[in-house]
């Protein structure tokens, strides 16, 4: 089943409600980490209601649906209200992120429906998804494989040993799609070890490669509709250039956003009622 | 019947072979390291074999996507990069991911203790019994010949999970009959004894065998067990053969003290009524840059025959035994 929005006004409404929710969750469990969480939300709005991704909420591991691996495991917590929308969990189980007896924890383990492997471990998601895309061409599945990272972690070098494997091997059913908020623990990725001009380093290693506002929910829908279609025997990367701690004042675009936590009061006043509570 | 000696790699690489003609679920990756046989394998099936090149770190993330899509795989690499370059790879895409996942990875490591002679401690390997024993799922399967390392091929087919295969560089000579080794037991008893019983793993088998015959010219009987299965043997049954001993000796071609087999082995004997006496032989824990034959790196480093006789006489006498 692939969900899509009738229009973009409902993209962008989605984006909002989950957005609201990703804040409403930190409110409840500030253990999780709210920058990275909101810096991808448009990412994840248009992978899963923009028509993309190909899920089965109820049977989540059907051999039919497309594989999405989020490597940014801290920073997806903006997963969780999705997830639960679709119906791969009950929405309840929001009220429980980071308590005994649920399992939707600070970092989303793959014991969540809708979550394909361990993630956290940054460096691990794209080498992981490289073995997945070999085999479902091995299988001559038509299925694709999204995974999901930060900028942050592309530091490690086991993303670019997975980035020469796949355009090696032609992996055209591979999308890397890039939350490049440009931030990661301490400071600013260009304070730290720049990725500097990063479409053009993936493209030097054989990726078509794509820029785009990562926080137009709608620019991201038509590059991800695009470069799906797209099977030109190359690997597919989307930089989406995004903001840090997107639209809270005080966090958004802070060297140090992914370990601040904002405030109930003020999660309280942007949300505007006491869902937080 | 007279076996040829062959090297580990290529009678359990030959068995690979012929299981993927007839299961097309096999992918066999390399990070760059071949064997004679492994040129059949990349000759006849293209299309499921893939050098990942030097990149051990992507030989198991690669190895861990395409288990997760239902491929049975082995991953073949020398063993000290297998096990050490790639460690959280297989920690977090292997061990942990294993836990709610049916994944089938047989990690292959060629170069166990100082295979690797002339190469130094880069290419030996004296830790991985003991990290990849660390990770719970795992199974480490660290055979003794060539006999026992392709007789493993169908609990690898058969059974899913990680697992990490300690194979030695070297061909060394067969110990076993073809195909008389029971892979169940996980375990192979070669000599009974009268009070005390050698306990060996991978090379140290061929060590302790040529302990046991001197010690047996002086009058002395040792048991000695070839221990290949190292977290899935049957514990029972290894209980039941060395009840009656009071005492027993370690061997391995690892660091002594580290959490090897001697680890695994003083951990077992604690739930034995009889408490035996314990003995553990294994290589002094520093890095050796020296150079030499395997035997007299063996002796340097207190695992050549001539230590361990002297080891084993010594303990014996120690406890009166």
């Amino acid at each position: 089943m692939k969900k899509e929005m009738q229009t973009s006004e409902m993209l962008k409404d989605k984006a909002e409600w989950v957005w609201k929710e990703t804040l409403a969750i930190h409110r409840r469990a500030p253990e999780t980490r709210i920058a990275s969480s909101l810096s991808c939300v448009e990412i994840f709005v248009a992978l899963y209601y923009g028509g993309i991704l190909e899920i089965f909420p109820e049977q989540p591991l059907s051999e039919g649906r497309d594989r999405c691996i989020i490597s940014k495991g801290h920073g997806s917590i903006c997963m969780y209200p999705i997830l639960a929308d679709l119906g791969f969990f009950a929405m309840d189980e929001l009220n429980k992120v980071c308590e005994s007896g649920g399992f939707l924890g600070g970092i989303p383990d793959p014991v969540i429906p809708g979550y394909e492997t361990v993630n956290g471990s940054l460096g691990h998601g794209l080498g992981v998804g490289t073995g997945v895309a070999l085999g479902l061409k091995n299988k001559n599945s038509p299925n694709q494989v999204y995974v999901v990272t930060g900028d942050g972690e592309l530091h490690e070098g086991s993303n670019w040993e997975a980035i020469m494997f796949a355009s090696h091997h032609k992996l055209d059913n591979l999308h890397l799609i890039v939350d490049n908020n440009k931030i990661s623990m301490l400071d600013h990725t260009d304070n730290i070890v720049s990725h500097d001009a990063l479409a053009k380093r993936l493209s030097a290693f054989g990726w078509h490669c794509e820029e785009v506002d990562g926080h137009d929910v709608e620019a991201v829908q038509l590059a991800l509709q695009k470069m799906s279609k797209l099977h030109e025997g190359k690997p597919k990367a989307i930089i989406a250039n995004t903001v840090k701690g997107k639209g809270v004042p005080g966090l958004a675009n802070e060297s140090l956003a992914h370990i601040l936590n904002p405030k109930p009061e003020l999660i309280d006043q942007i949300l505007g009622d006491n869902r937080g509570n | 019947m007279e076996i040829k000696p062959r090297a580990m790699r290529d009678a359990f690489l030959e068995q690979i072979w012929i299981a993927m003609q007839s299961n097309e679920k096999i992918f066999f990756l390399s990070a760059d390291f071949g064997s004679p046989v492994l040129d059949k394998i990349r000759k006849d099936f293209p299309n499921r074999f893939a050098n990942v090149g030097i990149a051990e770190q992507n030989l198991i993330n690669v190895a861990a996507g395409l288990a997760t899509e239902g491929f049975t795989v082995f991953a073949y690499a020398i063993a000290p990069f297998i096990t050490m370059r790639c460690y959280e790879q297989s920690r977090v895409n292997l061990a942990l991911l294993s836990e709610v996942r049916d994944m089938n990875v047989n990690l292959i490591g060629v170069g166990a203790g100082y295979s690797y002679v002339v190469s130094g401690p880069t290419h030996q390997c004296y830790e991985d019994i003991t990290l990849m024993r660390a990770m719970p799922n795992f199974r480490v399967l660290s055979p003794s010949d060539h006999v026992v390392a392709e007789s493993l091929i169908d609990e690898c087919l058969n059974n899913t999970g990680p697992k990490y295969l300690r194979f030695d560089a070297q061909i060394l000579p067969p110990i076993y009959e073809q195909g008389s080794v029971n892979t169940e037991a996980g375990f192979s008893e070669i000599r009974e004894g009268d009070n005390v019983c050698l306990i060996a793993t991978g090379y140290m088998v061929h060590t302790a065998m040529q302990v046991a015959e001197e010690l047996e010219k002086e009058g002395v009987k040792v048991g000695l067990i070839d221990l290949f299965d190292l977290s899935g043997f049957d514990s029972a049954l290894l209980s039941e053969k060395i009840k009656n001993y009071k005492g027993l000796v370690s061997l391995e071609e690892a660091f002594k003290g580290r959490g090897g087999l001697d680890a695994l082995l003083f951990n077992f004997i604690q739930e034995l009524a009889s408490k035996p006496k314990f003995c553990n032989i294994g290589v002094h824990s520093q890095y050796e840059f020296e150079l030499g034959t395997r035997q007299e790196l063996h002796e340097k480093a207190g695992i050549g025959p001539v230590s361990v006789m002297s080891t084993v006489k010594d303990f014996m006498s120690s406890h009166d035994i």
